[in-house]
């Protein structure tokens, strides 16, 4: 039986051909590694993200996710909701906070969800997979299986908005976070100190429907991290990370630029420095190739340090 | 665009406490423009924040539910976590984007509602997001030449992530799906039908 077990909540992003499929992989790769069971909650659906509000009216939005929520208990009681996707998680963690808010918004949220023959009891705790490595398992433990330090490689933490807004992680501030520059740092790599567009918003759902206007955070954010020497952005956002690497192309179409900054996530590097192969960290899933990481995980691990 | 010159029982800061999500917080901005200056998309908003705070409280309805500007809230949530009297901002944008919509008043040619409605009907039908589908909906939404247009442009990324195993062509056949579809949807109806009930059951 595994460590730590929990319930998953991948979202959409991060089905198996999606676009962040490779953050699933190496999400896995690394709950391997550090023996956390992840089942995910049956007939899991989609949070809603935080674009539906033209679409959807705030209880058919909830009820989305206190489905999920229902379902989590029934199948999966006692055990913590666990989702990768930024968008994911803030979306039910705000939805648990209204509903425990308003006991008339509950009782509203579960008429509607007696039509599919649920009930929510308002007890499952929501959680990212950062809180759970950081506060479940801790720096330390997760570089104990570190095999691989990932010495030479500079990263630009980019934590991005969702993560870190409105709830962010426990002890951190939301100016400027530390825990992706530690999770960096107890893998053996290089956090690009100083890298000032950490928290800032890549366009989020609105890079499809303004594009424009996405576009300039994204350069800043690439060109900050060149500023800084980093060798790569790396990321626990799904939709920062899509955002970021793909519309490099259309920045330098569009300006002339010639950026080229691969963008990876937490999971990866962990799993690369775990001793994953690249197949096994979702190495194989990016438009500008992390040469460096992918190197990393190529080279035969030089004996646990 | 200008409201009709009735200067007697306005009343829309209540209406918007009623209706709006979060509404109720309005009455406490206290105009210090915070979220304006933390705002990634400040310099497109016609009206930050702070100033459609005051609109509401002004009446000026017409305004504030035909504008542009709530519709520029990218959900980065800096302004909420800035605002000194602690306003859900993020969530009364959106809310003041539900409405407007609601009430047929958004500006008709908005590039994120559009993108919105899309998402949430592409979510809903069978519970979770089909992103080949969503993205193609998006191109084609200004008729087809616009869409092929758009996705020629657009190719090369297409193709990268193809490459990478992140968009794959049998989705627009057989994409993810739920398993209780006919419950979702029952679900998603009784919620409608429970808003729609009178706020203020007559006594």
């Amino acid at each position: 039986m595994p460590r730590k077990e929990y319930a998953f909540y991948p979202g959409c992003s991060s089905q198996l051909r999606a676009s962040a499929a490779n953050y699933l992989t190496s999400t896995h790769s690394i709950c391997k590694t550090l023996d956390i069971g992840m089942t995910p909650i049956p007939d899991w659906n989609c949070c809603g993200a935080s674009i539906s509000y033209a679409g959807g009216s705030e209880l058919s939005r909830l009820v989305m996710n206190a489905r999920n929520f229902a379902l989590s208990e029934t199948h999966l009681p006692g055990q913590d909701i666990v989702a990768t996707c930024a968008a994911c998680w803030l979306g039910a963690r705000e939805a648990k906070h209204k509903l425990e808010a308003d006991q008339q918004l509950l009782a509203n949220a579960n008429e509607a969800l007696q039509e599919a023959g649920l009930n929510y009891s308002g007890k499952t705790k929501v959680r990212h997979m950062v809180e759970v490595l950081i506060e479940d398992f801790g720096y330390e433990a997760l570089a104990k299986p570190v095999v691989k330090p990932l010495a030479g490689i500079k990263f630009a933490g980019y934590v991005g908005c969702q993560t870190n807004r409105p709830f962010g992680i426990a002890g951190e501030s939301f100016e400027n976070p530390k825990y992706l520059d530690r999770l960096i740092e107890a893998v053996g790599g290089e956090a690009a100190a100083g890298y000032e567009q950490k928290v800032t918003c890549c366009g989020g759902a609105l890079a499809f429907s303004e594009t424009e206007k996405s576009l300039k955070q994204i350069r800043d954010i690439v060109e900050s991290a060149y500023d800084h020497g980093a060798d790569m952005i790396v990321t626990p956002c799904a939709l920062c990370q899509a955002n970021v690497e793909v519309y490099q192309s259309e920045i330098n179409k569009k300006y002339g630029t010639k950026l080229a900054m691969p963008v990876t996530y937490y999971s990866q590097l962990m799993a690369v420095s775990y001793g994953s192969n690249a197949k096994e960290a979702g190495l194989d899933g990016h438009i500008i190739q992390p040469a460096k990481l992918q190197e990393a995980a190529n080279n035969p691990a030089p004996g646990k340090q | 665009m200008s409201e009709p010159n009735i200067p007697y029982r306005n009343n829309f800061l209540r209406e918007v406490e009623e209706n709006v999500e979060e509404g109720q917080w309005v009455k406490m901005c206290m105009q210090c423009g915070v979220c304006a200056g933390s705002c990634p998309f400040g310099p497109h908003w016609a009206h930050p924040p702070q100033e459609l705070f005051m609109m509401v409280r002004a009446g000026k309805r017409a305004e504030v539910l035909g504008s542009d500007s709530m519709w520029m809230c990218t959900s980065c949530y800096n302004c909420v976590v800035r605002c000194p009297r602690k306003l859900p901002i993020t969530q009364i944008m959106h809310g003041l984007a539900t409405y407007s919509n609601q009430l047929g008043m958004a500006p008709k040619t908005q590039p994120t509602r559009d993108f919105s409605i899309l998402f949430w009907k592409n979510c809903t039908r069978t519970g979770r997001v089909n992103e080949l589908r969503l993205t193609l909906g998006l191109y084609f939404n200004d008729g087809f030449m616009a869409g092929i247009r758009k996705g020629w442009a657009m190719r090369g990324i297409g193709l990268g992530l193809l490459k990478a195993g992140r968009l794959n062509a049998f989705e627009l056949f057989k994409g993810h799906v739920c398993k209780d579809q006919k419950g979702i949807h029952a679900m998603l109806k009784k919620a409608t039908e429970i808003e729609r009930r009178p706020k203020h059951p007559a006594v």
